[in-house]
């Protein structure tokens, strides 16, 4: 009896750690692609991140110098415009979703949610341009924050409404108790109490957005001069970093770099303050 | 307490519920969820400023009963009510009364305290002062607060710490809090869904002192598994059973003297 019993434990302990094993090498290879990515970069943009590059306007190649201030300014312009069109939307779509769980428009939109999740980006693009390129005559700073707010919007809205699901409903049924109606339920007390949640899947989403090119090249198009009109065509850090990727230069191919290691930079700051602000959320949650 | 005094005292008390114009008053009250019938052709006085207890086995509709009465049964999905609910002579199911209205006349306290989390202990008694502003009433914020805070016997516990988190306060004193957010309306009715349910003993009487006091000028209708704080609390009791309302008598005769058989096996612990 004993010996067969420890036969078996010596297989098993055997097969747990092999399989043990297996997830930390998948682990580690997961890890990898981010790895070479950073130390890549690192490598070729380091050197061509300079004063000048954070404050000087893109110049001509064989020129030297130049940096991508406008494509970094751009870029912000651009995500905060794509904040104020996807946000209230998302959020407010979320809220609804989340209230009327069941009702059959409320399936309907779910699933349109995740459609528009799933949507490649260039297609984003493509509707900005039908959109507002087309009618306007012209690229603008408009149409790149219009591709990338639509972008935002299932992202909001879906975070949103699992944060909001969460609340429990006792508090909805104690400010209904109190003479709320409903939407005063949501507004006042809800969503205060899903906020940080909230605020996460915003910086989630933004971070995803800040880094898109294909719904930016025929839509915002990109600027070798300063402009802050969103009636205008504007620089965006993805933008600038394809136009001098795909160059012959080596000047602009090492600013291109540069400007990886910004964007990389800009998008791992949004990260942490989401972090940031889901631990707020949590101390607060268990106080 | 020999019978006879007993008897004399249940006497005294049904003259004086008697004697209690009804704030409100149930009739025939039908309610459903889903296919479920939770309460059955109940009808029952409310008799102004005493205390009516609730009582009776899990599942048997007190609570459903209790949230017919401000029209919160109405706030889950598959609810369905029928039948007749006076406050103050007027039905609160007439087409014409706004639920939220009702709500903002009838309070209600639930079983867990229900503090808002992302408010001040302030801002929580406050909370639905802001409702009556936007209905038009004239309304002095610190004041009701502090005075609602006097009311729910909280205020000296936390007058110094108005500004902090409602989450800071202990289990006890939240349940108080919420008290107090419903007192601050100014309710002529006050529902307790068995509030002492989830408190520690001590913070279980100061809840049930703050009632009988409660009892000097509001109308109070409270859900309890506790039989021994329905004996404490109330004027008249009622036991449901099964969505029934089996039996509605003045507290001092339902525990000493039960007119029906049910109650007796329940208030001996034969079941539930």
């Amino acid at each position: 009896m004993r010996s067969v019993a420890s036969r078996t434990s010596f297989r098993r302990r055997f097969v747990n750690g092999l399989m043990l094993g297996l997830t930390y090498v998948a682990a580690g290879v997961a890890t990898l692609p981010l790895l070479f990515v950073l130390v890549y970069l690192l490598a070729k943009g380091v050197s061509a991140v300079n004063w000048s590059y954070f404050t000087s306007l893109p110049r001509p190649p064989g020129m030297g110098g130049g940096g991508a201030a406008n494509a970094i300014v751009g870029t912000l312009v651009i995500v905060a415009g794509a904040s104020v069109m996807g946000v209230p939307i998302g959020i407010g779509a979320g809220i609804y979703l989340a209230e009327r769980k069941g009702a059959p428009l409320a399936v309907f939109v779910r699933f349109l949610a995740d459609v528009l999740n799933g949507l490649p980006s260039i297609v984003m693009g493509i509707f900005a341009w039908e959109l507002v390129v087309v009618p306007m005559g012209h690229f603008s700073a408009l149409a790149g924050a219009l591709a990338l707010g639509a972008m935002m919007i299932p992202t909001v809205t879906r975070t949103t409404e699992e944060m909001v699901r969460v609340v429990p409903s006792t508090l909805r049924e104690a400010a209904l108790a109190l003479g709320y109606t409903r939407w005063r339920t949501s507004l006042r007390i809800v969503l205060p109490t899903a906020l940080a949640g909230i605020v996460t899947g915003v910086l989630v989403a933004l971070a995803r957005v800040a880094g898109e090119t294909a719904p930016l090249l025929f839509t915002a198009f990109g600027n070798d001069f300063w402009s802050l009109s969103l009636n205008q065509p504007m620089n965006a850090l993805p933008l600038q970093i394809f136009n001098y990727a795909i160059s012959p230069y080596d000047d602009w191919h090492a600013q291109a770099f540069a400007g990886a290691l910004v964007l990389i930079a800009l998008v791992l700051i949004i990260s942490l303050l989401a972090r940031a602000a889901t631990g707020r959320g949590f101390a607060r949650a268990s106080e | 307490m020999p019978a006879s005094e007993a008897l004399a005292r249940a006497r005294a008390d049904a003259a004086d519920l008697a004697a209690q114009p009804a704030r409100m008053e149930v009739r025939e009250l039908n309610a459903h969820f889903g296919v479920v019938h939770a309460v059955k052709d109940v009808s029952m006085p409310i008799p102004e400023k005493r205390v009516t207890a609730v009582i009776g086995p899990s599942g048997c509709g007190k609570s459903t009963f209790l949230r017919t009465l401000n029209r919160m049964h109405e706030t889950v999905p598959t609810a369905r009510i029928s039948g007749t609910v006076l406050l103050d002579g007027q039905d609160i199911y007439a087409p014409a009364v706004d639920p939220v209205s009702v709500r903002r006349h009838v309070g209600m306290v639930f079983q867990r305290p229900t503090a808002f989390p992302t408010k001040s202990v302030r801002g929580n008694v406050a909370a639905g002062l802001g409702v009556l502003r936007s209905v038009g009433e004239r309304v002095d914020v610190d004041e009701r607060v502090e005075e609602a805070l006097r009311r729910a016997a909280l205020w000296d516990e936390v007058k110094d710490r108005l500004d902090v988190s409602a989450l800071e306060l202990s289990g006890g004193q939240q349940q108080r809090l919420c008290i107090a957010r419903a007192l601050a309306m100014n309710p002529g009715v006050l529902l307790l869904d068995e509030p002492t349910a989830s408190l520690d003993p001590l913070s279980t009487e100061k809840v049930e002192d703050l009632v009988r006091q409660l009892r000097e000028d509001i109308t109070v209708v409270m859900v309890t598994h506790n039989m021994e704080q329905a004996a404490r609390v109330s004027d008249q009791t009622g036991f449901f059973l099964h969505g029934e309302l089996v039996e509605l008598s003045p507290t001092s005769q339902l525990f000493t003297r039960p007119g029906d058989t049910r109650t007796e096996a329940y208030i001996t612990g034969r079941f539930g």
